[in-house]
């Protein structure tokens, strides 16, 4: 009994020993088959990653060179545009000494214009001293006319022609050299006999001859197979015929309109308070808000984001319509068409 | 007293033939006081003495409770002309001479029956019914409306029609009282069809008809815009501009206004009226002899000038620039003004423009009529002028500056006596200028009397030009700028503060300190607690 039993342990402890070992063995296999596989994994991986990378740093490369031809190509447009609009503004648009000559010929044709109007001032004051003279002479004579009695004989002298005087006095002559006025009832003087059209101011006015003296007559040919003069002037003197583009800057409309509100506003704008009378009255008026904010649904959906109207109460089933047909197709391609290569990344 | 009156009156009106035929009116009338009372109230005009026309005025207004009106009446619907012609004009005059006449006559129902009997009536009717019209509508709108309304319009048109020339000119002054309220007045003018019927008026040879029209062409235009392009369309512009040419000088001042009043609207307007070629004939009538003329031609090229660049431009470049110049210094007063905001106008429009007006010679005669003239208005708009040819680049400042206007301009911003708006101009020119005026000699008197608010720009630009140019460095501290300029007390951290830093950095530490305000006391309490080392 005590010997099986022994044997019996024995075997336990065998059995227990062999299990260890075994386990032992097992694990260190699958141990080891795993630190292979951790191995094969770690190249598999390092191999997957530097292939990626290459690829990412070839984009980055390629991407890099292109944004540095890009700046270089910038960079020299911007050398040439810069040339071009300094040309550009200096000739047509800011053109220092075409409106130092135009300055100039102002003040020439302001000369010319003063002088006449000088001239013309002169002569109507002219004309006005003419013209009273006249009228007194005219009275003067009409006054001797009708006083012709007063005229002296060989016996009795008259009025004007005093012994004591050296010389008869003007009248006196006048008289002698006057008709006696006849009792014929004098016709009216037409009152517009003194807007005559021949006093000279009234038929030209003052001409501003400003008109360029011709070119002289009679030049020689030259000699030779030219080309013809005219055509070779028209030719260099070309003028400039720039697309619209060119005419207009970047920001053209905006900035027109702006230029032309502001001009408009310092050109019109005289009073900064306008006068207001009975301002008061205005006061109590109550504000009036607009249908935007007085609505009370806010931004209106239709139209912007749906074009349907649903109205859920109508509806006989629960559902609303079952859509037949597929999205627009035309509307999937939008910003799908062209390539990416020319956009900036 | 009324008997003492009569016979008074009477005395002088010896030779008037109307008191043939009251002699004879006066049996066929039932009440003598009638009588007189039409015989007094063709007086109105004649008696030229004050004592009678006190009376008068007594007379008047103790009339007005004894029924005027009916008595007169009655006499219009006699059957012989003369008495009726004779009761028009007495209720025109009555009309004439103050508005509660007027508005008795409108109260007597007197205006059917005259309407009524224009038609089939001769001429001298026909005149005097005309002034009698006029005489009422001159007072008031309320009135015009009433003449309007009792259909007076279409009778007015039809005298226009008529062969004698003195029928159509009081029929056109009756109009043109009527249009001259306001634009609904016009509009029924416009409405009767009289338009056409002036343009033809102003083609006769008569030259106060001509006036006439062309003044009542004036009011109806300068309404609105639509009423001007219903007296453009009628073709009226082309016989206006024939008539600058007119040597009679208050023919001139009519078409010159009616021509200012059409072009004032709108820019189309102005250039149909550029088109009429009134350049450069309209140059001479701003040197006429006659001040109206030569302010309504300055009105006329103001409003071309007004509207656009280009007009400003066509004006300039046929000289009207100068010639509206040597118009400003020749005259005195109210007659400048026009000229003056002409000036402001071209110079507002564009840079080069503003150059031309420099160029011409423009900115002494503006600083001339600032400091000359009397009328705040004329002061306030020389201001404006001026600020509106300084405003553009450094150089127009400079031009400004030179002709020694700011301090001017700056005296009348101080000046408590000068009206508001004077005040807000002048401080307005003196901002644009100040704000590109690089003239440092120009800016220095102004630093010592400016009031904060253009201090700022003062000093704001001492602050950008003192940087840069070390003979202005120089100047500056010797005439005394840079002690002003530190006795300046500015807020930290305004901008006022900040230009007086700028200005500071430009100059070494000493020199700064000492000008600064106090430098003398800090010297002395050194000198104070200084202790000599024996």
């Amino acid at each position: 009994f005590y010997i099986f039993r022994s044997v019996d342990e024995d075997r336990k402890i065998e059995y227990k020993a062999a299990i260890k070992i075994q386990s032992w063995f097992r694990g260190c296999r699958v141990r080891a088959y795993l630190r292979y596989l951790n191995t094969m994994v770690i190249i598999i991986q390092k191999w997957w990653r530097g292939y990626r990378s290459r690829r990412y740093f070839r984009k980055m490369v390629e991407t890099a060179y292109f944004i540095m031809k890009m700046n270089f190509y910038n960079e020299m447009a911007v050398r040439i545009q810069k040339r071009w609009r300094g040309y550009y503004i200096r000739k047509y648009i800011h053109n220092y000494y075409a409106l130092k000559k135009y300055l100039e010929a102002i003040s020439v044709n302001n000369e010319i214009v003063r002088n006449e109007l000088q001239e013309y001032a002169e002569m109507k004051e002219n004309e006005e001293k003419r013209k009273d003279l006249e009228k007194k002479e005219k009275e003067k004579e009409y006054q001797a006319r009708k006083m012709h009695y007063l005229l002296s004989t060989e016996q009795i002298a008259g009025i004007y022609n005093s012994p004591f005087r050296k010389s008869p006095d003007p009248m006196e002559l006048l008289l002698r050299n006057s008709k006696p006025l006849s009792h014929r009832r004098q016709q009216v003087k037409s009152p517009f006999s003194c807007e005559v059209y021949d006093w000279p101011t009234c038929k030209r006015p003052p001409i501003f001859s400003t008109a360029q003296p011709l070119p002289p007559i009679g030049r020689q040919k030259p000699q030779g197979p030219f080309r013809d003069t005219a055509e070779v002037l028209q030719q260099r003197y070309k003028p400039l015929e720039p697309t619209l583009r060119v005419a207009a800057s970047i920001n053209s409309p905006l900035e027109k309109a702006r230029e032309e509100m502001k001009k408009e506003e310092r050109r019109n704008r005289i009073h900064d308070n306008e006068f207001l009378p009975f301002s008061s009255y205005h006061k109590n008026e109550k504000y009036d808000p607009s249908i935007h904010r007085s609505g009370k649904y806010g931004q209106e959906i239709y139209g912007i984001k749906q074009f349907r109207e649903v109205q859920p109460q109508k509806w006989v089933a629960n559902k609303d319509f079952q859509t037949v047909l597929p999205s627009i197709v035309l509307f999937e391609k939008f910003g799908k068409t062209y390539s990416r290569a020319g956009q900036i990344v | 007293m009324y008997q003492q009156v009569l016979e008074v009156l009477r005395c002088c009106k010896e030779r008037n033939t109307q008191f043939d035929e009251d002699v004879k009116v006066m049996p066929m009338v039932k009440t003598p006081q009638a009588v007189d009372l039409a015989e007094e109230s063709e007086m109105i005009d004649c008696t030229l003495m004050q004592r009678k026309k006190l009376i008068i005025e007594e007379l008047f207004s103790s009339w007005n409770n004894t029924g005027v009106m009916s008595l007169l009446r009655p006499l219009l619907l006699d059957v012989v002309p003369t008495i009726q012609q004779t009761a028009a004009l007495a209720l025109g005059r009555l009309a004439n001479y103050n508005d509660a006449l007027a508005e008795a006559v409108v109260k007597g129902n007197i205006l059917p029956h005259l309407v009524c009997s224009l038609s089939e009536q001769n001429r001298f009717y026909k005149k005097a019914a005309a002034f009698v019209l006029r005489a009422v509508g001159k007072h008031s709108p309320q009135l015009a409306q009433a003449i309007v309304q009792c259909g007076a319009l279409e009778m007015l048109v039809v005298c226009l029609e008529d062969f004698d020339p003195g029928v159509k000119e009081a029929a056109s002054w009756a109009l043109g009282y009527i249009a001259r309220h306001n634009s609904e007045l016009s509009q029924a003018v416009v409405d009767a069809g009289a338009v056409p019927l002036l343009v033809l008026c102003i083609q006769e040879p008569e030259i106060a008809l001509k006036r006439i029209a062309a003044s009542t062409l004036s009011d109806i235009s300068k309404h609105s815009p639509e009423l001007a392009q219903t007296v453009v369309d009628a073709g009226a512009i082309a016989h206006l501009a024939q008539m600058i040419l007119n040597p009679d000088a208050k023919l001139k001042r009519q078409v010159l206004s009616a021509l200012s009043q059409i072009a004032k609207h709108s820019v189309d307007l102005a250039e149909l009226v550029v088109e009429a070629e009134i350049f450069p004939v309209v140059l001479t009538c701003l040197k006429d002899s006659d001040e109206y003329v030569k302010k309504n031609g300055a009105t006329l090229i103001r409003e071309i000038a007004k509207h656009t660049p280009e007009l400003s431009q066509l004006i300039v470049n046929a000289g009207g620039v100068a010639a509206v110049i040597d118009c400003i210094g020749s005259c005195r007063g109210t007659v400048r003004l026009p000229g003056i905001m002409m000036l402001g106008y071209v110079a507002a429009h564009s840079e080069n423009l503003s150059m031309a007006v420099i160029v011409s010679k423009g900115v002494p005669p503006l600083c001339a009529s600032l400091v000359e003239e009397h009328e705040d208005h004329i002061k306030a708009a020389a201001a404006w002028a001026l600020g509106q040819v300084g405003r553009h680049t450094p150089e127009h400042a400079r031009a400004v500056a030179v002709a020694n206007v700011l301090p001017t301009l700056l005296a009348m911003y101080m000046d408590t006596r000068s009206s508001e708006d004077l005040q807000m101009k002048t401080k307005k020119a003196l901002k644009n200028i100040l704000q590109k005026c690089t003239y440092l000699p120009a800016l220095e008197p102004l630093l010592h009397d400016a009031p904060p608010n253009i201090m700022k720009h003062i000093v704001g630009q001492f602050s950008k030009v003192l940087p840069h140019d070390s003979k202005a460095r120089r100047l500056f501290v010797t005439t005394g700028g840079l002690k002003k300029v530190q006795e300046i007390k500015a807020e930290p951290g305004s901008l006022l503060q900040e230009y007086i830093n700028t200005i500071n950095n430009c100059y070494p530490e000493e020199i700064v300190r000492y000008y600064s305000p106090g430098y003398s006391e800090i010297l002395l309490e050194r000198v104070e607690n200084y202790h000599p080392v024996i």
